[in-house]
Order: C-alpha cells, then structure tokens, then sequence
C-alpha cells in the first residue's frame, strides 16, 4: 500500500482530507462534509452548473471535457429516468488517484454524486468501481449506508420533502476496456463491455436508455469542494482554461513516489525533481510517459512543459489521466513497448478489426523483437501498423495503444536499431506480480 | 423525413434525413465496401471497412453510422480510404487461413473480393497465426474458427432476425470467438453443440467460409454448378430456393440450396427444409422404373408395358362399372399446371367429380367469403409492410417460417403493430403488441366475440379481461391484415371476414401448392377458381357431370364397399396420412405416381416414378396466392414429370391428346419427346415467340400449353403476366369470381399435417438430412433457451 505523500508545492483541495480518517461519515462531517450538497439543495440545478462552469473544472479521467458543460447538456425534461454514474474503474498503468480518493475520502464521492444529481434531474447514482478494487468496495458500502443512515440518502434527503436520491455500487469484472463511458454502461447493465455508437451519447441516451452524467470519480469528488469555495475561487488555483488542481501519480524511477495533489499547469520538470523528488538513485532521466500508459512518450529534453490539457497536446502529448511514468537511463525502451502494447493487447475488447488485430500483431512482432528474432523490416511495420490502427478503431483504445508506439519508435527509433545490433543488454521482462489485498485497508471480501 | 442534399464523390444526391450514407449510396449505386454492415440488422461499426472521408470532420467516419446531413460532402474512394481498407484487411488475412483453394465460400467469398480490390496481399508477418480446429456444431452447421473475421452478422441473424439467440461471442481481444448456445460439457459430444432452428441464417449471412453447412462442405466448387431458382416445396409460404446442380451419370443432382440473389419473395430468408431438404432428390429409394403388379409383388417393367397396361384397364373399368366408380387423388406438391391437368382428366376424360387431394386449409370458404372483393386477399408482401397485424391461429414460426420472418422483421424494423390470438404459448408472442390465450376450441366463439357477441367470451378465452382488451385494441386498427391458422375454418372464417370489411385476409397451409391445389378445383364439389360444379363454362369445355363428385374420404368408404373400381393417386400418400386400412383397397385397381414405394404405392397395382417439384417446370400458388415459376433444377434418369405420364395415361386411355392439352401447332409426334419439353426451354421459347407475334410450337408435355387454359377459365389467373413470371417474379391473384355462389353447410375436410421444423410429410423420411437434425435436436439439451 502506498504511504500517503506530501511537498510544500502541493494545493491541497480534493486531498485536504485524505489521512484524517474521513472514510468515518462523523469526521467527514466535521470537516465541512455535506455541507455543499445542502447548498446545492438550497441554490438549485441552475447555480450549481454555473458555479461548475466558472471553475473551469476539466474531466479528470483524461479527456478534458469542461464538466459544467456536460451537465448542461442534459436535457430538463426526459420520459426516462436520468442518472448520475461516477466511473472508478481506474485501469490505466500508471494511474492510482482514484484510488486514493475512493480509499480516504470515499464521502467526498457520494456528495459529489448528489451534487451531480440535483444539477440535471437524477434521482439515482452508480458507483463503477473497478474489478480489481474489489478490496475498496466495503469502504465505499460502508460510507453509502452510513450516509442512509444519516438520511442523506433515500427519501426525503436532509429532510427535504419530495427530493430522493438513491446510490447504488457496482464493481466491474476485470476489464481495461469498461472505462470507456459507454462500455461502463454496457457492463453496469450486465452485458459484455464494449462500446456503444455515438451518438447518441449518454446525456442524451445512456444508461438503461435515459440521459445520464458520467463523470470520473475525480471530477466528482471536485465538486463538493468547488460549491464550498466557489467556482471563481477553484478556476484560480489552476491556469488558463485548467481550472483548479488534480491529483498526479508520480511513479516509477524517483525517489518519492506517490500522489500528489498540484495546481493545473504546475511544471512537469519541477514536478519530477522537486516534488518526486528527482530520479532515484541519482541516475539520468530517459523519458518520461507523462498521463498514463496510453500518452506518447518524452524525451528528457521535452519535460519543460506545464501540466494541463492544453499545454500538453502543444508539447505533442496528452494530460491523460496524471499518471505519471518516470523512466531513468537503465530502461530498454524496447522492453517498455512490449510491456505497454502486452496491456493494451490483453485489454483490446475485440469489437473492432484495428484495435482487435492491431494489438495482436504489434504484441507478437514486439515480443520477438524483444526476444532476439527481430529484423529492420518489423521497426517500419510497427510503425506501420501504429499508423493504421490511429483513428481507425471503433472507441479510444486503439488510439490508446497505437500512440504510445509510435512514440516510442519515432522517438527512440536508434535504440530499435540498436537493439538489433546487440548493443543493447537484453534483459529478460521482469514478471509482474499481481497486487494482492493490501491486509493494512483490513477490507475483506 | 423532409429529404436534405448532400455530395458524394462529385455527385449530387437527396435522401430522407436519417437515411444511412452507406444505404444514401447503395440507392445511387455507390458501392461502399463493409462486412459486419447487414441491412435490417442492428449497426456494428466494428469492422471499419465503410470508412469514409467527410470533408470537415477530423477522423475518417464509418457511413454505416452516419446519417447523411444537409450540405454534407463525402468522398468514398480515395488514397487514404484505399490506404485504411487496405490495412484493415491486412490486419484480418494475417490471421486468416488463407485456405481459399479448399474454402466453401472460395468465389463467393467478400473477403476474397475485397482483397481482390484493395490489393492486401502482402503479408508481413512472421509469427504463426492463431489457429483452432474446425467445430461441428450440428449436422448442419460446421464452424471454422480461423476464417472467422468475428463481423457479428451470425450473431445478430440468429438474435434479432431468427429471435432464436444461439449464437455468441466468448473471450475478448484476439480470443474472442463466436459460440453456440451449448457448451462442450453440456453436449454428448463434448464439444460446443447448437440447440436451435437449425436455419441455417447464420451460414448464409457469414462472409467467409467460416460459418459451412454440413449438406455442401467440400463437395464441390460454386463455379462447377448451376444455379437455378425455384420454388420450396416444403411449406406454404412459398420461397424461393436456388439450387446448386451438378451433373451426374444419371442425371444432374443438387447439391445446395440457398437464396444467393435475395432476389425471391423470401428476400434474406430461408429455413432449414428450404436450404437443405432438397436431399429426398438424391435419396437412393427413389423410384427410377415403372412397377407392375405380377404374382402379387412389384416387380420392374417398361414403360410401354406399365403405360398401356395402366391406360386399358382403366379404359375397361371406366367402360365396364361407369365413370363414378373411378376416383382421383391429386397432391399439395404438384404444379398448378399438373393439378389442372389433373382434374381435367378426371372430369373430362374419365367423367367424374370424384376428385379430391389432402386439404391443409379451408381455401374454399375463403374464396366464397370473400367472393367479389378480390383485393381482400392479402399478400405475402403485406405481413412484410402492413403496420398493423393479426394473426389468429396457427404457429408460423414452424408451420410458415417465412411468414413468422416477416412479421417479426415487420415488428422490428416498422414497429407494426401485431396481435396474437392462439389457444398455444406460440413464440410469436415475444413479437407481439397484445396477446391472447383462446380456449382450444374457442376459435368460433373468439370471432362471435370479435363481432359483438359478449356472451361467448367465456368459450373463447379462460382470460376475459384480456379478451376485452384485445378486442378493444383491434377496433382501434383502421385495416388489419389477418393470417389464418387451419383451426380456423367454415362459418368461423366467414364470420371474421363480415366483422373486418376493411382489413385484407390470409389462410396459412401446409405445402408449396396446397392454395394451387384449390385454386385449380382439386376438389369434388367446387371447379377450377372455385366455381360450383355445373358452372356453365366448365359445362361447355369439359362435359363433366353436373353434380359433385366423392371426396377423399368417402372414396375410400366406396373402396370399402367395393364400389371404387379404381383409384389414380399422384403425388399423394393417403393410406399413410388418413391411417386407411391397406384391406380398403383389396378390391380397387390402384395405379399410383410418386418418388418413393410409399404407403399407397406398396399397395398399387402399377406404380410410375415421378420427377419432384425440383425436377419440372410450371408454376405454383403459395398460401396467400402469389403465383411464382418453378424451374427445372435437377434431373433424375427413369423418373417423368406428373405432366406427361398424366398426359400419356390420357393417351393410352384412349383420349385424344389435342382436347386435353391443346399444343396448338405441335404434332402428335412432339410426343416422342419427353424430357426437354419440361426443361423450361420451350417455356421461355414460346414467350418469345408470342411476344414477337409468332405462333409457339408447344409439346404436349409443355405445361405453358395448359397455362393457357388456365388464364382463360379459372378467375385471378386470368391476370397473370407470363413475362412477369418467368422473370422470377412473384405475381397476386385472387382466384374470386364476381358471381361465386356461397358454399352452406360444406364439409370442408382440412387435415393439418403438423409439421414441424424439420418434417415435410411423407418426404421427411427420405430426407437424410432432416432425419439427421431430428436425431441432433433430440439428444439435446431439453428446454435449452433457444429453441421453443
């Protein structure tokens, strides 16, 4: 389990509770817990888009799409039911805020999805959570019938005659592709999890055929927070058109590893060496995979760029999902291609030929370029099949595992060539261990 | 939908708003290349091959999703389109077996012509391909996992076309895999098994050879067969089936069957005895020499000896114990043409009205309800179009198969509205808007009710709430078409026919010509166009008597009480499907045409193999009186269509041949001829010449000679355009004359054959393959989710 981290540069919003045992709904409430949602009840759907609009706040799953906006686009009147689903199913490598959040803060959700709920019309939420975070599961059951208990949730929330709000949990079964908002629908509706066409998208027509707002589980826990302090006062913290803060996951090669809450547009080189620390072990930074396994790579030259949305696509890459993947000078890029394109091969739904195929054959021409067998011809196929496979897939994914590859062979292309030449140490893969049950959370199945 | 504009490559079109692109361009013939696209079922967009160019949009766009859009500009060729098709097949073949040499589908393979297109026949790959062994999953259906490109249409065709729902996807990634409802541990084989219609849908729609049917796999390459169209002869609904044959030392013999143009009035659809129970053809049993009676037993003989034999014993029968003793059997399964000719010869060449054949529906009190109102017959393209529909009676998923399609197509992609009313828990209702449980014998009562009679609710259904509904919903419809089940028959049919003036009517039977059988007057009571015996045109052509002859049933009564002195059964198995004692026809001369030695034939004295519906030319009327062309297909050496040995019989008999069939110019001598004159030949010979002013040279063997007749005597037909005919298109009539006489009191005789999915009658038991899928249904799982 990680410890939690901190640093001085951190802005700490969605963090501010995390470690004080607010997962008990009495410290959470001595903590200016629900009380937005009561402002929200008081101010009604209108003030609460509007102050989600002047936050500036951007989806933190890693699109980026203005959240205030999206509620707003859910129609007012609807035959069917409307809904509120928060998407916790966090699958990408190298991100684990939400993680977090779900862990310390798992209230800060459910007032998120209240808050959601009463800006378009719902009176129901799901709580997605990913197949893997089984072991999270009790945690946020315990804070939903804590919350019922408390009258919350149910009928009549806070007392208020006539306003409902039910929340109900769902895990999922182990699958990369379900974080796709529609295949999360998909799979919450009991199907196999794979995307739907759009349009009609889901705050037209989404879960179970009504006009739903899927947000990640991040965005939502923002929420609370920004009715608190005011959009204005949020949109602030951040830079221009990156409202706010977010949580980065810094991982992999430096020395303080951890999560860690900054403003938009915080540098991301300040953020390798000062926050995290600098590289472990005094070792030089190769690259840097900067919002999650699916955003091209950085070279170590290229990390003079600030973290948010806008900045990172002119540096050619993407903020994604603020997993940040620090790799130092001993890493066979060739090995981390294998490693990135065996995920994304392994989590390919198979709907679409591209993504279906696509994945498979860059997996099994990497894997035998990685084990030796590799010729000059399979650097321009990768690169060839990359190619093919962007923008021609039926939902991200393929997107997904076609950019970083690319990244890395344009990138990194001598080191391909290098690596065929034996210059390179080839180091077996080191197996990855399945993360058990941390016992230290004591929540069992 | 108001129509916008948009351009596609260059060209200007206008399309309804909401109109797909990729169909917008199919109609100006802009082909756009796709393989998990399939018209009328749910939209994919997984295979990525429709993609597009739209000026102003940043990626590619799949025109299977994209509705076309005022203004829009769309390129469907270019490099970059090429360049993404290109990939994406590569992508598929370097998986793909590439056993084209050896694969079923090689010719007819969209894979293979897409290729052929974009050029992706470069393989880059160097690692081996993932591979599975071939699976059978029924005796119909072989699954080869390799050449599968996983476009979903199998899946779909089976869930939303067929509402059966056996097939599957498994695993995901590059290990998913298409898989039928039983899984290995579950089947006796221990491996995956279907449980369902065993329609063969999913083969048909498949792309590529992965989806192959066990009656054709490996048997022969679609280059080496000809491709015939004609009609099924299994149910009443009429398909068109296209036979695949290939010659052999006795003949040709078929060797598929499929719907590979669509072109038919079943569309996309065929089931499992359309597509795969041409086998009885080839059966081994067949009869291929003519059998005489000597010393007890059946033994071969000439045909000269059969024929003449045959021909003067009746001659002294008929002579010696008068016409009436003498009784004729004609059959659901022969040409409207044969059962013409059929009738003609008993009425006008023997001289009795003791003619009869196994009614599967009450067609008569139809007809004679409906008499003068033609256009209340209902079409089978009206249960494909109608928005509102009833259906009282019958189970069409397994007694029409092609009906039961079409509604639920209707329901799926019209929202028409269709109501249910059955005393069974038929499958149909997953389809309908209301339903209602009737009584068993409460179809009387049911229309009484219908027609205001409240007192009889509680006979016609144990739920009178929802009988009340039901009734209530109907009176809302403005015009229903409503389709008979055979429950419902007599007064009962007359009764809802006067409740609903405005909605168009249908009675379900049992075979391919059950309507054409009644239509021509098969029957002792009623002629040709369901006119009463003694109508005076028939008076004047045929010299017939003047009042109704014995029916099925009461001729073997006759027989019983030695009274039949003979009795000509074709195509036709009464003793099996009446259960008639084999001691009834101890006394009666039996001279029987079929296929097989069955029931009925054992007991002949001369018995003439037959040709089958496959094996002959003419035309035949389906349940609802769509009147399509059959073609020769197949051939089988000693075997003569019912046309001619009718024709030959009436010859030897001692009839001048000119007054049965009138040939118009032909001689005598065309009688010499036999085979070519049914090849269809001398059909399309004759429209030509007529067309172009000429007098045709017909053989008497020529059903087009008798056609004539027909337009000229029996109402509805009259209407017929033979080009239209021969064109393979499907043409309604309603054989109704204006004057027609209402038929009171008449036993109307209907014997439902209940068959099901996989029984057509006497030819089940000479089907291998439908004995094979009765064994496989049988070892099933039961009650398993597909299936009923």
């Amino acid at each position: 389990m990680p410890k939690l981290v901190s640093h001085p540069d951190e802005v700490k919003v969605i963090s501010r509770r995390f470690g004080t045992g607010a997962a008990d709904i009495e410290k959470y409430i001595a903590q200016d817990g629900y009380k937005a949602v009561q402002m929200a009840l008081e101010n009604g759907p209108a003030w609460i888009i509007d102050t989600m609009k002047a936050s500036g706040l951007r989806g933190r799953g890693g699109a980026g799409f203005p959240t205030g906006m999206k509620w707003s686009f859910v129609p007012k009147e609807s035959a069917k039911p409307k809904y509120v689903l928060v998407n916790g199913d966090e699958s990408e490598p190298g991100t684990c805020k939400d993680h977090v959040i779900f862990l310390h803060d798992p209230h800060a959700v459910i007032e998120g999805t209240m808050i959601a709920g009463l800006a378009i019309g719902a009176k129901m939420g799901f709580i997605y959570l990913r197949g893997e975070y089984r072991y999270l599961l009790n945690i946020v059951e315990k804070a939903v019938a804590d919350a019922y208990a408390k009258g919350f949730l149910g009928k009549n929330i806070f007392g208020k005659e006539g306003v409902d709000f039910d929340i109900v949990t769902q895990t999922g079964a182990g699958a990369y592709e379900v974080g796709e908002e529609s295949a999360l629908m998909e799979s919450l509706e009991g199907k196999r999890g794979v995307p739907r066409i759009k349009p009609p998208f889901p705050a037209v027509v989404g879960l179970y055929g009504g006009p739903t707002v899927i947000n990640n589980a991040e965005t939502i826990a923002a929420a609370p927070h920004i009715l608190l302090m005011g959009g204005e006062a949020y949109a602030k913290l951040g830079s221009e058109r990156n409202g706010g803060t977010r949580l980065f996951g810094i991982s992999g090669h430096v020395e303080r590893p951890g999560v860690y809450e900054l403003p938009m547009g915080y540098s991301l080189r300040k953020a390798i060496y000062d926050v995290a620390g600098g590289i472990k072990d005094g070792k030089q930074l190769k690259a840097v995979v900067p919002g999650g396994s699916s955003c091209p790579v950085l070279k170590a030259d290229e990390i003079d760029v600030g973290l948010d949305f806008d900045q990172m696509a002119k540096a050619g890459t993407m903020l994604g999902s603020g997993g940040i993947v620090v790799l130092d000078e001993t890493v066979s890029i060739v090995e981390f291609a294998l490693r990135t394109i065996r995920f994304y091969q392994h989590e390919s739904c198979g709907w679409c030929i591209p993504c279906r195929e696509g994945t498979d054959w860059l997996k099994k021409t990497l894997t035998r370029f990685h084990a030796g067998g590799g010729n000059k011809k399979d650097i321009d196929n990768i690169q060839y099949l990359a190619e093919n496979m962007m923008g021609r897939t039926f939902c991200p994914l393929g997107d997904a595992a076609a950019m970083p590859t690319l990244g890395f062979i344009k990138k990194f292309r001598s080191e391909f060539e290098e690596y065929l030449e034996g210059k390179r140490v080839d180091h077996p893969l080191i197996q990855i261990q399945p993360i058990g049950e941390p016992d230290t959370i004591g929540a069992a199945h | 939908m108001p129509d916008v504009n948009f351009i596609v490559d260059g060209q200007k079109l206008t399309a309804p708003a909401g109109t797909l692109l990729i169909d917008a361009c199919k109609s100006a013939g802009i082909e756009i290349p796709a393989f998990c696209y399939y018209p009328g079922l749910s939209l994919q967009a997984a295979c990525r091959m429709c993609v597009v160019r739209i000026e102003k949009q940043p990626k590619l766009a799949t025109a299977c999703t994209t509705t076309v859009a005022e203004g829009m500009v769309v390129h469907t060729e270019n490099p970059e389109i090429a360049q993404a098709r290109k990939a994406t097949l590569q992508l598929l073949l370097g998986n793909h077996p590439l056993d084209c040499p050896v694969c079923d589908a090689g010719g007819e393979c969209e894979l293979q012509d897409m290729t052929f297109k974009y050029g992706a026949a470069d393989s880059f790959y160097a690692e081996p391909k993932n591979h599975r062994e071939e699976q059978k999953w029924s005796p119909v259906v072989y699954f080869d996992r390799p050449r599968c490109i996983l476009c979903y249409r199998c899946v779909r065709m089976c869930g939303e076309g067929m509402d059966v729902f056996a097939l599957g996807i498994q695993n995901r990634g590059s290990s998913s895999v298409i898989a039928p409802n039983v899984p290995a541990q579950l089947s006796p084989e221990n491996i995956p098994n279907l449980d369902c219609e065993q329609c063969g849908m999913c083969i048909d729609a498949c792309p590529v050879g992965a989806l192959t049917s066990g009656t054709y796999r490996y048997k022969t390459r679609p280059w080496e067969m000809n491709h015939v169209a004609t009609v099924c002869t299994h149910c009443g609904d009429g398909c068109k089936t296209t036979l695949g044959v290939r010659s052999v030392a006795n003949g040709s013999e078929i060797v598929r069957g499929d719907n590979r143009d669509k072109s038919g009035i079943n569309g996309d659809f065929l089931c499992n005895k359309g597509r795969y129970a041409f086998d009885f053809a080839n059966n081994i049993e067949r009869l291929t020499s003519p059998l005489m009676r000597k010393d007890g037993k059946l033994k071969p003989v000439s045909w000269e000896e059969a024929l003449t034999f045959a021909g003067t014993r009746l001659r002294e029968l008929r002579d010696q114990r008068g016409p009436q003793s003498i009784g004729v059997i004609g059959s659901n399964r022969l040409t409207n043409e044969e059962n013409y000719l059929l009738q003609k010869f008993a009425r006008s060449v023997i001289g009795t009205n003791n003619i009869d054949h196994h009614r599967t529906a009450d067609f008569v009190t139809l007809a004679a309800a409906l008499r003068g109102s033609s256009k209340r017959f209902a079409s089978q393209h009206c249960v494909e179009k109608a928005p509102a529909l009833l259906v009282i009676g019958g189970d069409p998923t397994t007694q029409a198969p092609l009906t039961a399609w079409n509604l639920r197509t209707n329901v799926r992609n019209k929202n028409a509205r269709l109501y249910i009313a059955n005393h069974a828990d038929i499958k149909l209702r997953r389809q309908a808007k209301a339903a209602v449980t009737l009584d068993f014998a409460g179809y009387g009562a049911f229309a009484d009710y219908l027609a205001g009679d409240d007192s009889t609710a509680n006979a016609a259904s144990p739920d009178t709430d929802a009988l009340a509904k039901f009734r209530d919903a109907l009176r809302a419809e403005e015009k229903l078409i409503i389709v008979l089940g055979n429950e419902v028959r007599g007064s009962t049919i007359a009764r809802l026919v006067d409740t609903f003036p405005t909605s168009k009517f249908a009675l379900l039977s049992d075979y391919v010509n059950s309507r054409g059988a009644a239509d021509m007057g098969v029957m002792p009571d009623v002629l040709p166009g369901y006119q009463l015996v003694g109508a005076h045109a028939f008076v004047e052509e045929y010299k017939s008597p003047e009042t109704p002859g014995l029916n099925l049933v009461e001729m073997f009564d006759a027989a019983l009480a030695r009274e039949l002195a003979a009795l000509y059964v074709v195509g036709s198995n009464p003793v099996a499907r009446y259960n008639v004692d084999p001691a009834t026809l101890a006394n009666t001369f039996l001279i029987v045409q079929d296929l097989f030695l069955t029931e009925t034939a054992l007991l002949a004295d001369v018995v003439f193999p037959a040709s089958n519906l496959y094996e002959k030319s003419g035309s035949v009327t389906n349940s609802y009186g769509d009147v399509q062309l059959v073609s020769k297909a197949a051939d089988k050496s000693g075997t003569r269509s019912d046309f001619e040995l009718i024709v030959r019989l009436a010859d030897k008999f001692g009839h001048e041949i000119k007054q049965l069939v009138p040939f118009g110019k032909g001689l005598r001598a065309d009688m010499g001829q036999t085979r070519g004159a049914q090849s269809g030949e001398a059909d399309r010979h004759s429209v030509w010449l007529t067309a172009n002013n000429l007098e045709p040279k017909l053989s008497p063997f020529d059903p087009f000679a008798i056609l004539d007749e027909i337009q000229r005597l029996v109402p509805g037909y009259d209407k017929l355009l033979r080009l239209q005919l021969l064109s393979g298109n499907d043409q309604h009539i309603a054989p109704s004359a204006g004057d027609l006489v209402q038929i009171a009191n008449r036993n109307d005789l209907v014997l439902p054959s209940h068959d099901t999915l996989f029984t057509s009658g006497s030819l089940t038991r000479f089907s291998p393959q439908l004995q094979d899928v009765q064994r496989h249904q049988s070892r099933e799982v039961a009650d398993h989710l597909a299936a009923d």
